[in-house]
């Protein structure tokens, strides 16, 4: 791993200055996905600011309609969060499946979404249950902040600063991990708000999360297993490679979708 | 090169280090506790695994100087007045290690599991939180035995 200038910033502003004054700065969160990349030399920053010492930046806070999760929190919080597990037991089923138990100590929501990864997690519960992202400019939908592999809509310098959540009437989540690293090989995050509105995310399949729009119409009209069949998945456009076939991850898309649909509550 | 201080097993630690310095270096080759190992230096195998502020890290995918103030424990930190912790007790009593090479991490992770879960952990925990930690030659039969021998005595 190559050196770099280390910053441990305490606001939020502090390190947007330091980034900005870098000459090819990164943010750093949990650390989990940069470090292994910067040991393979696939990136290079000059600086990491790290944003682990900023004051209020993790912290979990549930209202009546949403559960909003600040961007430093770890997946090991989520996961043990009796809050959020009252209010929406699928997201905090899903964050106690990423990684391992260690992983989940240091890894945050705010790093996992900021990365895109296209077999990450959090990107199927953020769009499968409709999200916002805030960040320390704005607030972007989650529909339109997955942008691709690795590509989010955050403009340069721009830090995540919180994820809203709302509270939906049901949800599930679905992951076929890959048996070696966790990550998701496919991963289907279903959800139902109270007008009866049906969202499925898929992640791990696609270059990003993404939606199905077939099957969240036949959801939308009856929110049972049975609604899903017929409804084929496309192989075209789908990640293949040494774990799993593009058609073979089509496949598991419509088997998770069914015990997604079947599991929720 | 960036000064550091914290503490690792109850003793106050300072240090020289780059930026790009990990924590299990740190750990190794300035203070010399070799007990903290590095297997593939990949976040994937566990070897590496300490407490910081008592929770299970990998100490391979942690900058040393994000440790700054940090309270750290390695294996070497366990044992008290010469007497092995109940965890490494029980590996040895039930034959949970073979080559050694991962036993420093399995057990630092097992502690962790144990301080969580309790002493009645249900062996579906264990192997499911152990999934952070691999182990090459004995298999995981001896050591799930181990760390629920091991839960209750602690």
């Amino acid at each position: 791993m190559e050196n770099f200038n280390y910053h441990r910033p305490a606001t939020v502003n502090a390190a947007a200055a330091l980034l900005k004054k870098s000459k090819d700065g990164s943010y750093m969160a949990g650390g989990h996905t940069l470090l292994p990349t910067m040991k393979q030399g696939l990136a290079k920053p000059t600086d990491i600011i790290d944003l682990s010492a900023i004051k209020g930046f993790s912290g979990i806070a549930v209202s009546k309609s949403a559960v909003v999760i600040k961007a430093g929190t770890t997946h090991m919080e989520v996961a043990t969060s009796a809050a959020v597990k009252k209010a929406i037991p699928a997201l905090w089923e899903m964050a106690g499946k990423i990684g391992g138990v260690h992983v989940r100590n240091r890894g945050t929501i705010g790093g996992s979404i900021a990365n895109s990864d296209p077999a990450a997690d959090y990107p199927s519960a953020c769009v499968g249950l409709g999200a916002t992202i805030i960040t320390d400019k704005r607030k972007i939908a989650a529909d339109a902040f997955f942008t691709g592999m690795f590509q989010t809509a955050l403009k340069a310098g721009e830090i995540i600063t919180a994820v809203s959540f709302p509270i939906p009437k049901k949800s599930s989540h679905m992951k076929f991990p890959n048996p070696a690293s966790r990550y998701a090989l496919t991963g289907v995050f279903v959800s139902q708000d109270s007008a009866g509105k049906v969202r499925v995310a898929v992640t791990g399949a696609g270059p990003k999360v993404f939606r199905i729009a077939d099957m969240e119409a036949a959801l939308s009209k009856d929110f049972a297993a049975s609604a899903l069949n017929g409804i084929q998945v496309k192989a075209k456009g789908l990640n293949s490679d040494m774990h799993a076939t593009a058609e073979y991850r089509a496949h598991l898309i419509g088997v998770l979708a069914r015990r997604a649909v079947a599991a929720a509550k | 090169m960036s000064a550091i201080s914290m503490k690792v097993n109850g003793k106050a630690v300072c240090g020289e280090v780059e930026s790009r310095t990990l924590l299990v270096d740190f750990i190794r080759t300035n203070l010399g506790l070799t007990g903290t190992h590095v297997g593939c230096d990949t976040s994937q195998c566990g070897a590496c695994v300490v407490h910081i502020g008592g929770k299970a890290v990998k100490s391979c995918t942690t900058l040393a100087v994000a440790c700054e103030g940090a309270d750290v424990t390695t294996i070497e930190g366990i044992s008290k007045n010469g007497a092995l912790h109940p965890m490494q007790q029980a590996f040895h009593e039930q034959h949970g290690l073979q080559c050694g090479f991962c036993t420093p991490g399995m057990i630092m992770a097992s502690i962790d599991i144990v301080k969580r879960n309790g002493k009645k952990v249900s062996e579906e925990v264990i192997r499911r939180e152990l999934s952070g930690n691999i182990c090459r030659c004995t298999g995981y039969h001896n050591i799930v035995v181990a760390v629920q021998s091991a839960a209750e005595k602690m």
